[in-house]
């Protein structure tokens, strides 16, 4: 039982993999950001969790900027990616330049709510 | 070979003509809201009415005289006197930073508008700008024929004229544009996709959040809708662009907000977002493994993860459930609490249960406040349902969701308004084209001519279904010709309708005369809608209630103006530097017509203040004296109604005083001024009720006025009519008596013999012990 389970746990492991690696890179590079977001978040939850969480809003705004600009970068993976139908029509330089505002409108928040 | 063009050309023409009476009547609607509501400058004065807005408009006239960095840091002492009242973190400020901006933009143009000008025409502005966004946000539901009509409703609709009259300078006027128009770019982004509309959504849900406690409302609705699409199986990738921003750019935003401050991420009000946070980036992940996976080892990656995946999901919810369940209240503020819960506040805070706007309506409010739209509502539920999008079932979700809380509190009728406004505009559309298509077949029926000169789906289908050879030269001609109206029905008709849709749509049609009378049934509909609009405006809704009047026998107008009277007299007449305690219901006028500072007002943030207050005007003359002695209290202010009939005076609203005060002051007791359970100020008033210093404020030196002292209010004679004050003397009552100021007599400066005795042996027992109590238990000694 364990053993099937294991070997499934493999051949899944194996199979996402291939499927992943199929993917085009530039959408590869939007989820490395997008990790890369994510991961500087959960420093600063465990760097708050050590020191303590004075002052609040400097920390609220910092995870919330890391989780905000993934966010917004899903978004933009979902409306480049060729295979989604619903935004055949969009182009990529429209959907690049709506994350542009959305991020430059984020971090106007962020840099005024830092203290 | 010319007729397709002549058709394109006809095409176009129409088109363009219907844009432009679309744009119209839009401006009509505009000028029809904001007309609508200026009854009450006609009838009366340009003058800011009820309570709370003198509170706005002093902040307003703060603002613009000192500057926004003032305002964010202002600390107002003349009000909550001794603990003062830091403004700039306690009240929602988009109200009057949108006055300020355009009281500022108004003077840099050399419009010399003064600030009370700009207040008062504030509210019927923006409730134009409210029925054009309802226009915007039920176009993307339905279309702009259902645009238009419930744009036309919500201009007149009675409810929302009550919170925007002229004059009412309240957070609400704003508000409510702001909620219509962050739920139109909500619906907008769902249907498009584009984050651009996700930043504007956000930004407008700022906005909000900036002007109204009822943000709430908005932040948990949204979350309640997309958990709806989730489960119902329409999630798309648009959902998680038009949610998963908001969110994130929401909380900050309104984090920014200082009332809200870290409340937005603390308080269980926004935990529901959060949680649907969570749960659509879940969704979205699994939808993504799915896509790139094969259906075999989907299922297994599924059985792994879900094995797991309990045991961790099993351990945060433990850990959360336990933190929640440590606060007493689990995490909600009082006033959502009693939403949820309608007994909790009648339980718990008497103060919110006191507030006459927290009752739940009685059932005639709803006609009166949305007459018409109340049968319309279902109907346009069920238009929704035909077809059904991610809109309309938003905007179903939004009308049960109001229907609810509008049931708790009369005051919450206001957010119903738009949806029933939304909901109305739908089956009224929807059955005048029902009508009008049976009519259009019914005539091409009649005269036999299966030339199409209308454009409508159904009448081409059914033409066609005649004669099947001309049916695609009339599918053409229907492709070239859009509606306004029927252009998402005619995308698809035109993909080759089944035989089955068309027997269908056949059955739609309705008999000739039925049809006619039907559309005049309707226009007669709205007709009483408006009669019973303008009706409600210009009688119900447009009082100030700071000036009365009434019809005297002989037809004669009388005015009451005896509040601005005390209030001029109290400006006039007293340092500046004094203090006036009344209840808190007048707290915000005092503060803002008679510049003195207060003990209490409306904002009722302190209800040990508050308490103390209604101690004092619950208890005898000196222990009265002495409460408001050690709050350097020097007039007292009381409202009686008693000689012109006025039912919303103190000695009304009195047994509230008792019961706030009861409930932090324990030697204060209800059942003390009640006889037999009933509240009486008669000759069979309990004697804790005669001696108290409400009654002899309110009563003193009334028998003077008809001899035998006459209430009108209560329909009795006074109990105690003949006597004398002790520790205060009164210093000015209005023209009307409605108004009595009375000033704290200074202490004696000897006291012969040893300490005095009480006075009046049949109420030694009760005052001794009080007096006893009073200073055992007295908490300023």
């Amino acid at each position: 039982m364990a053993r099937s389970t294991s070997k499934d746990a493999q051949a899944l492991f194996n199979s996402l993999r291939s499927a992943y690696a199929a993917t085009p890179t530039s959408l590869k590079i939007i989820d490395l950001y997008v990790g890369f977001a994510v991961f500087t978040a959960l420093i600063q939850v465990v760097y708050m969790a050590i020191v303590g969480s004075f002052p609040f809003n400097s920390f609220l705004s910092g995870v919330l900027s890391c989780v905000g600009t993934a966010v917004l970068a899903v978004c933009l993976r979902i409306q480049v990616n060729k295979e989604n139908k619903e935004f055949k029509d969009l182009p990529p330089e429209r959907a690049f330049a709506d994350f542009v505002l959305c991020n430059l409108v984020l971090h106007l928040v962020i840099m005024n709510f830092l203290g | 070979m010319a007729d397709p063009e002549n058709a394109k050309e006809a095409t176009t023409l129409r088109y363009a003509f219907g844009n432009v009476l679309s744009f119209f009547i839009l401006l009509l609607i505009g000028v029809l809201a904001f007309w609508i509501r200026l009854f009450s400058v006609i009838k009366y004065e340009s003058v800011i009415h009820e309570f709370d807005p003198y509170f706005n408009y002093r902040v307003t006239q703060f603002l613009t005289k000192n500057g926004i960095y003032d305002f964010w840091n202002w600390f107002d002492d003349r009000t909550w006197y001794p603990l003062g009242r830091v403004i700039g973190g306690t009240v929602y400020p988009g109200l009057t930073l949108t006055a300020g901006t355009i009281w500022w933009i108004l003077n840099s143009l050399n419009i010399p508008l003064s600030v009370e000008t700009v207040c008062v025409f504030t509210a019927p502005i923006f409730s134009a700008f409210a029925s054009w966004a309802t226009y915007l946000l039920t176009k993307e539901v339905k279309g702009a024929g259902a645009g238009l009509t419930a744009a036309a409703l919500l201009a007149m609709v009675p409810s929302y004229i009550s919170r925007s009259v002229a004059g009412s300078y309240d957070n609400e006027a704003v508000a409510i544009f702001a909620l219509i128009f962050t739920f139109y770019l909500y619906i907008k982004t769902l249907n498009t996709g584009s984050l651009f509309y996700a930043t504007l959504n956000a930004l407008a849900y700022f906005y909000m959040v900036c002007s109204w406690g009822g943000y709430t409302f908005i932040i948990n609705l949204i979350p309640m809708h997309v958990l709806l699409c989730i489960v119902t199986g329409r999630y798309s990738s648009r959902l998680y662009i038009a949610y998963a921003p908001l969110v994130v750019l929401g909380t900050l935003l309104a984090a920014l907000v200082p009332v809200v401050g870290f409340n937005a991420v603390m308080t269980s009000e926004h935990f529901a977002s959060f949680l649907v946070f969570i749960i659509i980036h879940v969704v979205a992940f699994v939808y993504y493994i799915k896509g790139i996976l094969s259906p075999k080892m989907f299922k297994v990656a599924v059985t792994l993860v879900v094995s797991v995946g309990l045991v961790v999901c099993c351990a945060v919810m433990a850990i959360l459930i336990a933190l929640v369940a440590s606060s007493p209240t689990k995490g909600w503020s009082g006033r959502s609490l009693s939403l949820l819960d309608p007994t909790y506040a009648s339980k718990y805070i008497p103060i919110i249960a006191s507030v006459s706007e927290h009752q739940p309506p009685t059932w005639p409010s709803y006609f009166m406040d949305i007459n018409v739209l109340a049968f319309l509502v279902p109907a346009g539920i069920i238009a929704c349902f035909l077809p059904l999008s991610d809109a309309s079932s938003f905007v179903v979700l939004y009308i049960v969701t109001s229907v609810y809380f509008s049931g708790v509190m009369v005051r919450l009728m206001l957010v119903l308004a738009p949806a029933a406004c939304v909901m109305s505009g739908i089956a009224l559309s929807e059955s005048f084209s029902v009508f009008t298509r049976s009519i259009k077949f019914q005539l091409h029926g009649l005269s036999g001519s299966s030339q199409v000169d209308s454009g409508d789906a159904s009448s081409s289908t059914v033409v066609a279904q005649n004669d099947a050879g001309k049916a695609e030269k009339t599918e053409d001609t229907a492709k070239e010709r859009p509606s306004k109206k029927s252009k998402k029905k005619e995308k698809g008709i035109v993909d080759k309708p089944s035989l089955k849709a068309k027997i269908e749509r056949r059955l739609l049609v309705l008999p000739f005369e039925a049809s006619i009378f039907a559309i005049l049934l309707l226009v007669l509909l709205g007709a009483f809608y408006v009669v019973h609009c303008v009706w409600a405006a210009a009688e119900a809704y447009s009082a100030p209630s700071i000036v009365l009047t009434s019809y005297s026998h002989d037809g004669g107008l009388h005015v009451f103006d005896d509040f601005r009277e005390a209030y001029a007299w109290l400006s006039h007449n007293t340092e500046v530097d004094d203090k006036v305690a009344s209840w808190w219901d007048y707290g915000y006028q005092t503060t803002a017509m008679a510049n003195r500072t207060v003990i209490v007002d409306n904002n009722t943030w302190n209800n040990t203040h508050i308490a103390t207050v209604g101690t004092a005007m619950s208890s005898p003359e000196k222990a009265a004296w002495e409460i408001f002695n050690s709050l350097d209290v020097k007039y007292v202010l009381v409202v009686f109604g008693g000689l012109v009939g006025y039912p919303s005076d103190d000695i009304n609203k009195f047994l509230w005083m008792v019961r706030i005060g009861g409930g932090v002051f324990p030697h204060i007791k209800e059942p003390d001024y009640l006889r037999d359970g009933q509240y009486r100020i008669d000759s069979q008033a309990t004697p804790t009720m005669l001696n108290c210093l409400m009654y002899k404020l309110s009563y003193y030196r009334f028998v003077e006025t008809d001899g035998r002292g006459f209430d009108r209010v209560r329909q009795t004679e006074i109990g105690k009519k003949n006597f004398k004050l002790t520790h205060f003397e009164e210093v000015f009552t209005t023209h009307h008596w409605m108004v009595r100021i009375y000033k704290l007599k200074p202490p004696r400066n000897r006291i012969r013999g040893k300490t005095k005795k009480p006075r009046s042996q049949k109420t030694s027992s009760t005052t001794r012990t009080k007096r006893s109590a009073a200073t055992k238990r007295n908490p300023w000694h």
